[in-house]
């Protein structure tokens, strides 16, 4: 039976177990980590199992596409998966954008002593006023929150001390110095760069799809080190760390994640690029490369979320 | 990929054929309901009588959170993805799962999570002792040191059964044989499919969860500390978004088993087909907009309290549609009752019990009489024991035969489902009285009130519990000298591909597809 017409069922293979035993050490490692129950040791050492596993794996399957293992028909299966990955990944960004609306709608209301939207919220303010009252007399519904409830309440005494500045729109006048801003034009440019790599494969233009590529790059690793200067930054003169409260929190878990999978994506446009060199790819069998770019306009659109609600609406 | 299984333990460790992956989940799972099942026997032996006896107030908490999160996560979800594994490529002809290495990570990434977490039993400070939702801030500012490595493992089954869902979607969408319409599948395939766009949509939100509470614990963030602007009552938010939907993953795949068996054995085609595949569909999208009914005593705003009740009892429509087309699926029909059978239809008629003691519980005023109460374990134990786990017993005795090429002892498969049927309502009907009356859920103790019916629900779990011995003696004796069966068709009225297969079913199926007519 030809490749094209049979679907290709990989004879038995050592790579899952052996990535599953490093997710395990990888994971318990980190449990110890963070937990402050042991060094990084173990972590790393689960992190380097996984990263050589995942290099074997991937290398395979590309070996295998190079060699017409692949049909028409497990493409298509490698599309929905890459699609439904995408999808998973969306709803974990959802979890964390769903906490900040409700934090800034809800919670901080009833904190401050108010009933959370006027005509959804008819019952009357007591329990929220008695919060105030009681818990956190003095607190008042900001944001960015620059004085925690805590802090309201006990003052210098406080756990969660605010932020002295926070990372908001500083108003047009001081638009130009406002690293956010030069993050989403970096951001959005390599979207659009990528997608000008995908055009010249298309048009079987290689040279105009390594540079763009190449460009698309640079300009992730450009946006990873002005997202580093903005912690550096935030943390050394700002005051604003993980622990000022809830801007903090949300701040940085939100742009954090959105870094980590900026990171995710520039790796993998490097490895689409690396291929690129090494001359895979054609106008008609480019998913490895096309899945990166997925990905990639996705980190773009969960950055344009970003820009509006924590930093512009911030 | 023509030849046979290879040889040795490797064929378990390394393998790539859905049916090996299938019987792995199967037996993990089953393994994980024994060891979550001996919990239980544990908190039943302590809720005997009143007073302590046995264990520390301390252990028990760690034994309901255990037994919570070893039932749902290790026993039923894996269960039913065993199911998935060996019955969806076989039910639309395909050769095997689409992807399938990231099959065989699926499966072997959990014994590395349920490791770690049964760990912590030994561990300084004890297991988990949460409860199985782990409510912030019992979960993040109380909880034992053991939490991390509870917050990883959960981290590793939510990469399992995201990859298991992306693995099942792919399988189901592009490995169809030609003919092989969507309104042509089996009703197995179309609940898993709808149940696997579930996990993917809110597994993820779950490891949110739980990135969250790490954060909070570890690196001084407030996501639930309202001393910091956050809030606790958001973590329930946030969990109870996964866990409606997760409630909706246990069971549409016990529908989808259901709609397989109840025609079978009563020789007629399955009533209504389509109405069942859109009342899936319409139970999925309502199950993303009902989760704080799980919230009623929170102190929500009433607007939002009277939106949850309504959305919750749209349920009970799609729901009844179901319920109604498998009763009428039996009426007029040609009927028998081999076990498969009878727990199926235990579980229309518990299951139906369990839904309307759903439809009490979503009177958001009523609620705040039933909340936290037995009346909740009671209900839950319902939809979940005599929903999920019959119908998962009812599927084991349904296919074991075409899996394996032996018949299980007919007799003996009826005895277990009766002491199971008998054991169970024993077991969880008092449990709605001890809950009228007042009983709160997750206590070591109680007062004396609610002494008696305690003593005869433990001696209905002791009896469920011997049931499930039974099951596993039965399952063993059939697959070591079970009679053998040759017929393609196991059983006369059973319809689909997988029963135009041989008996036992071949290491490898559908390597060319057949032609749907």
């Amino acid at each position: 039976m030809s490749a094209e017409s049979s679907y290709y069922v990989p004879e038995q293979s050592k790579l899952p177990l052996f990535t599953a035993t490093a997710m395990g050490v990888l994971s318990i490692g980190a449990a110890r980590w963070a937990g402050g129950l042991g060094g990084p040791a173990i972590f790393f050492v689960g992190l380097a199992m996984l990263v050589a596993v995942m290099y074997t794996w991937w290398s395979i399957v590309v070996k295998e596409n190079m060699q017409g293992l692949v049909n028409h028909q497990l493409k298509h299966s490698y599309v929905i998966s890459m699609l439904w990955f995408i999808f998973s990944e969306v709803m974990f960004f959802a979890a964390f954008f769903g906490a900040l609306f409700y934090i800034r709608v809800f919670a901080l209301s009833w904190l401050g002593g108010e009933a959370a939207i006027g005509w959804f919220d008819d019952t009357p303010t007591g329990p929220a006023v008695a919060n105030n009252e009681l818990l956190y007399p003095g607190f008042k519904d900001e944001w960015p929150v620059m004085i925690t409830p805590d802090q309201a309440a006990n003052g210098d005494a406080a756990q969660f001390i605010g932020p002295e500045q926070n990372m908001s729109w500083p108003g047009f006048a001081n638009l130009l110095t406002w690293l956010p801003l030069w993050n989403t034009i970096v951001l959005i440019t390599s979207s659009v760069t990528v997608h000008f790599a995908h055009t010249a494969l298309k048009n079987d233009n290689r040279q105009g799809f390594i540079r763009w590529l190449a460009v698309t790059v640079l300009l992730g690793v450009f946006f990873l080190f002005l997202q580093v200067e903005e912690y550096i930054h935030a943390y050394t003169e700002l005051g604003l760390t993980l622990e000022s409260g809830i801007y903090g929190t949300t701040f940085y878990m939100l742009t954090g994640f959105h870094g980590a999978h900026v990171t995710m994506g520039t790796v993998m446009l490097l490895i689409a690029l690396l291929r690129g060199l090494k001359g895979h790819f054609n106008k008609d069998d480019q998913f490895g490369f096309e899945a990166a770019s997925w990905y990639w306009h996705f980190v773009d659109v969960v950055w344009v979320g970003l820009f509006l609600f924590v930093y512009v609406l911030g | 990929m023509a030849h046979g299984p290879a040889k040795g333990i490797g064929r378990w460790l390394f393998t790539t054929n859905h049916k090996d992956i299938g019987t792995l989940y199967l037996w993990f799972s089953f393994a994980m309901f024994l060891l979550g099942g001996f919990f239980a026997m544990v908190i039943r032996a302590e809720l005997f009588q009143p007073g302590m006896q046995l264990i520390r107030p301390e252990f028990f908490n760690q034994m309901t959170t255990m037994h919570g999160v070893i039932m749902v996560f290790g026993a039923i979800m894996p269960a039913f993805v065993g199911l998935a594994n060996w019955m969806i490529p076989l039910m639309i002809g395909a050769p095997d799962m689409a992807l399938p290495r990231m099959n065989n990570l699926s499966f072997w990434i959990l014994p590395f999570a349920f490791l770690t977490l049964a760990s912590t039993l030994f561990m300084e400070g004890g297991a988990p002792n949460f409860g199985w939702t782990f409510y912030a801030p019992l979960s993040t500012k109380y909880a034992p040191e053991s939490v991390n490595y509870f917050i990883f493992s959960m981290h590793i089954m939510g990469a399992s059964s995201i990859m298991g869902s992306i693995n099942i979607i792919a399988t189901i969408m592009n490995m169809r044989a030609p003919g092989m319409t969507y309104m042509k599948m089996p009703l197995f395939v179309w609940t898993w499919l709808i149940t696997a766009f579930l996990l993917v949509a809110v597994m993820p939100v779950l490891a949110g969860a739980v990135t969250m509470m790490l954060m909070d614990i570890n690196f001084g963030t407030s996501f639930f500390d309202a001393a910091g602007g956050g809030d606790p009552v958001l973590f329930q938010h946030i969990f109870w978004f996964f866990g409606h939907p997760e409630v909706y993953i246990i069971i549409l795949p016990a529908f989808g088993v259901v709609s397989a068996i109840i025609p079978a054995f009563s020789r007629k085609p399955l009533f209504g087909y389509a109405s069942m595949v859109y009342a899936t569909a319409a139970i999925a999208f309502l199950s993303f907009i009902v989760w704080a009914h799980h919230m009623f005593t929170v102190g929500m705003p009433i607007a939002g309290e009277l939106y949850f009740m309504y959305a919750t009892m749209l349920i009970a429509v799609p729901t009844g549609v179901k319920v109604f087309n498998w009763v009428t699926t039996m009426y007029k029909g040609a009927l028998t009752f081999e076990t498969p059978m009878l727990f199926c239809i235990a579980f229309v008629i518990l299951f139906t019990f369990g839904g309307f003691t759903g439809l009490m519980l979503s009177v958001a005023a009523a609620d705040i009489q039933y909340h936290d109460s037995y009346f909740v374990v009671a209900h839950f134990h319902y939809v979940m024991v005599a929903g999920a786990v019959f119908s998962g017993t009812a599927a084991v005795y349904y296919w074991l035969p075409k899996w394996c090429g032996k018949m299980y002892n007919e007799t003996m498969g009826q005895v277990q489902f009766w002491i199971a049927f008998i054991g169970f309502n024993i077991t969880f009907m008092p449990q709605h009285f001890l809950g009228l009356a007042g009983m709160p859920r997750r206590y070591a103790d109680y007062g004396l009130q609610f002494a008696d019916w305690n003593m005869v629900s433990s001696i209905g779990a002791f009896m469920y519990g011997a049931a499930q011995l039974l099951f596993l003696y039965n399952v063993i004796a059939t697959i070591r000298n079970g009679k053998p069966v040759s017929d393609n068709k196991v059983w006369e009225g059973a319809e689909g591909l997988e029963w135009e297969v041989p008996t036992p079913a071949p290491y490898h199926t559908f390597a060319t597809p057949p032609q749907i007519k």
